[in-house]
């Protein structure tokens, strides 16, 4: 805080500036550099959409060779997982975007085992994040944790399925549940309500966690706190994906052309996908912390717990280690108690021969 | 087909497209032919003069108006396809299972049930009693392995029903028949491809009754998916061996055949929208959906084939729906049963027991 040497501030105008302030700079500057990573999972039945969606979230074209097997062939398919990575760069900013897709699920006749595969899958990567956490060399862990799954729910429905209430409750403590309602053109405003607070009520009932966007901060200003707000009462989402561009009162925009009319892909009006949009991104980062803090970090306790009971040799290790450690310290404090015994009775011979205070520790 | 908006429903043309007999009276034979005269009596009505013959259509045609027409129409699908709303939609009245509980809100059935619901409709003096069967909970499970066991067992009991009737000694007048004449599959407008749920179902059903696939909600589809989708579900269905209505082998001359192909082949599965608010679009009444970008109207032939649909069931297909029931499948399932028990009408056994419907399964059925 020294005025003598004014070159070093920043902004030598302000007396009393340390330059702190600059923090979340370097931070911002840092992280830009270092690139931001994100794991998406999509789970729905076939047909709903979910690739379209993908792609006109993320302007990209996540499939570019896809197969839609028949239905023959789906009597025979289990669900399987496919991870798709992409990186997608704007003004700088990188993005390392994993979308997680579940084809199958949902298809079967009997779908009791629809979910294992998923969960599985989860817990694997919350299994691997654990191990390289705790493991000797921590420089390049690399995050493939799930950070949001969006379920797709059919429109053509009255509300949730069986299906989706039972997979909801399964995952919800694993992972952020973003539930979007699909090929939201076929609703027409009015039963887009109804099903919408259908949702909400079941949801309720069951007891399913969702994912809840934060409350703005009373710090923010007042458009970022009515956004959150619009955000939040629109939960959930109904979207309409497309990539396809249409010429629509005079100017080309990106939708899906009908013999009635043009259903606009980017227009609040027709549809929920800029919120879904504005969500996703600039949540991203509270996705992320949600599943460190939450979901990994029960998955992280259940796992160690479980861990006292499980494998023999760890055990005795850990057993082992944890013993020797105790004695350790049991050691130290022991020499630090002597020491401080030591000098104490150097002081006290110091003073004199009080020798009031003669308690030995 | 072109009376888009008027009311007219148009069953009351039915007996001028077969000029059989009232269908409950009939003992199983082969379709008899129509009654046209074989040689052109023109050359030689001004010799004898007129006798008459032909007026036999006209008296046909007020029994069979004053007996009345049943109809019996089977709903099948996933719940929220829109089954009940296309029903209403046809008909022009409220006639399905949801009419008659005006709570929307009903939750889904554990199991399959079977629900049927009975109207009289009556239109230009002809009188029509439709019983529409609906099958709440059909597909909405998580196990949804032979859900449609309940369906097939109803439809065999419908048999059943008719061949106890028949076999009677003391035989009703006018046997009731409750069979199932149509059965409308719903098949969810994916854009993708059939379901394994939906090929199981029409295999085993397509063998007992007459099957109709529609495409609900298709205000899904763009007009490139539709017509994609429409191909890849008839590729579908034909390379698993479904027949669906009209069945290839049933019909019966040239005529019926072109016509039939051109149906099977161009516009089945019959991707529709039903709807039953009216709005108001270039100064007419339709009923149609609205929504922020356009409104769709269910009889525009543009929008959607809901027009195309009902012109087949109910203005030109109706009665034939019904032969084929009594003459084909009925039969088939009547001379199964009788194979059974030996050649004996069921209700006489070797030891005189009542042997049990084909087939025998474990399923609740409501009603």
């Amino acid at each position: 805080m020294s005025k003598q040497q004014p070159a070093q501030f920043i902004n030598p105008e302000t007396p009393g500036y340390v330059g702190f302030a600059n923090l979340p700079n370097q931070v911002h500057r840092k992280s830009v550099k270092k690139g931001f990573e994100f794991t998406l999972m999509v789970v729905g039945e076939s047909g709903l959409g979910k690739s379209t969606l993908i792609n006109s979230l993320f302007l990209t074209d996540l499939y570019p060779e896809r197969i839609i097997p028949g239905a023959a062939e789906k009597i025979e398919r289990t669900v399987q997982i496919e991870a798709s990575t992409v990186e997608i760069e704007e003004r700088g900013v990188k993005l390392r975007l994993t979308v997680v897709d579940t084809p199958g699920y949902g298809d079967a006749i009997n779908c009791r085992d629809c979910f294992k595969t998923i969960i599985s899958y989860i817990d694997e990567q919350f299994e691997r994040y654990l191990h390289d956490e705790s493991g000797l060399n921590r420089r390049h862990i690399i995050d493939n944790r799930v950070h949001c799954c969006f379920y797709f729910i059919s429109p053509f429905g009255h509300g949730l399925k069986p299906l989706d209430v039972a997979f909801m409750k399964a995952i919800h403590n694993k992972v952020n549940i973003v539930p979007v309602i699909a090929k939201a053109d076929t609703l027409t405003l009015k039963e887009r309500e109804r099903l919408k607070k259908r949702i909400l009520d079941e949801i309720e009932e069951h007891n399913i966690k969702i994912y809840h966007l934060p409350d703005a901060e009373s710090d923010e200003d007042e458009d970022f706190k009515e956004q959150t707000r619009l955000l939040k009462a629109s939960i959930p989402f109904s979207v309409v994906g497309s990539n396809q561009l249409i010429e629509a009162k005079g100017k080309k925009v990106r939708g899906r052309l009908y013999p009635w009319g043009v259903v606009e892909v980017e227009n609040p009006e027709h549809n929920d996908f800029l919120k879904l949009r504005t969500m996703l991104i600039t949540h991203m980062q509270d996705l992320q912390e949600v599943t460190q803090d939450l979901h990994y970090e029960n998955f992280r306790s259940e796992r160690l717990k479980r861990g006292g009971r499980k494998v023999e040799n760890e055990d005795m290790n850990k057993d082992q280690i944890l013993l020797e450690k105790e004695a350790e310290l049991r050691r130290m404090q022991e020499m630090i108690a002597r020491m401080q015994a030591q000098m104490q009775m150097q002081m006290q011979g110091g003073d004199g021969d009080s020798g009031v205070h003669g308690h030995h520790v | 087909m072109s009376k888009a908006h008027s009311s007219h429903l148009g069953f009351s043309g039915l007996p001028e497209t077969r000029t059989d007999a009232a269908m409950s009276e009939l003992v199983p034979e082969p379709r008899p032919k129509p009654a046209v005269p074989m040689k052109p009596v023109s050359i030689n009505s001004n010799l004898l003069g007129y006798i008459g013959i032909d007026t036999i259509i006209e008296q046909m045609r007020k029994k069979t108006m004053k007996t009345g027409f049943d109809f019996n129409i089977m709903v099948v699908g996933q719940s929220g396809l829109g089954k009940s709303t296309l029903v209403n939609t046809l008909f022009k009245s409220q006639v399905s299972r949801k009419a008659s509980s005006w709570n929307r809100e009903e939750k889904i059935p554990k199991t399959v049930e079977i629900k049927a619901i009975g109207h009289v409709i009556e239109e230009g003096g002809v009188k029509m009693k439709l019983t529409v069967i609906d099958t709440p909970g059909f597909g909405d499970q998580i196990n949804n392995e032979n859900c449609w066991e309940p369906i097939e067992k109803y439809i065999n009991e419908q048999y059943e029903k008719f061949l106890k009737e028949e076999v009677n000694i003391a035989r009703k007048k006018r046997i009731p028949d409750t069979r199932v004449h149509c059965c409308l599959y719903f098949i969810s407008p994916t854009g993708h491809s059939l379901r394994p749920l939906d090929l199981e179902f029409m295999k085993h059903l397509s063998k007992v009754v007459n099957i109709i696939p529609v495409i609900a909600k298709a205000d899904t589809m763009t007009l490139e998916e539709k017509s994609e989708f429409k191909q890849r579900v008839r590729k579908e269905l034909e390379v698993n061996g479904i027949e669906f209505y009209p069945q290839k082998e049933f019909d019966e001359d040239l005529e019926d055949k072109t016509e039939n192909d051109k149906i099977r082949q161009e516009s089945m599965p019959f991707a529709v929208v039903g709807s039953d608010k009216e709005y108001q679009v270039n100064g007419k009444r339709v009923l149609g959906r609205k929504t922020p970008w356009g409104i769709i109207e269910v009889e525009n032939l543009n929008h959607c084939e809901f027009a195309l649909l009902r012109d087949f069931v109910i203005r030109t297909h109706l009665q034939d729906l019904k032969e084929v029931t009594h003459n084909i499948h009925y039969e088939t399932y009547r001379a199964k049963r009788l194979n059974d028990n030996g050649g004996l009408p069921p209700g006489e056994g070797l030891l005189g027991t009542v042997l049990p419907p084909v087939p025998a399964t474990p399923c609740p059925t409501a009603e």
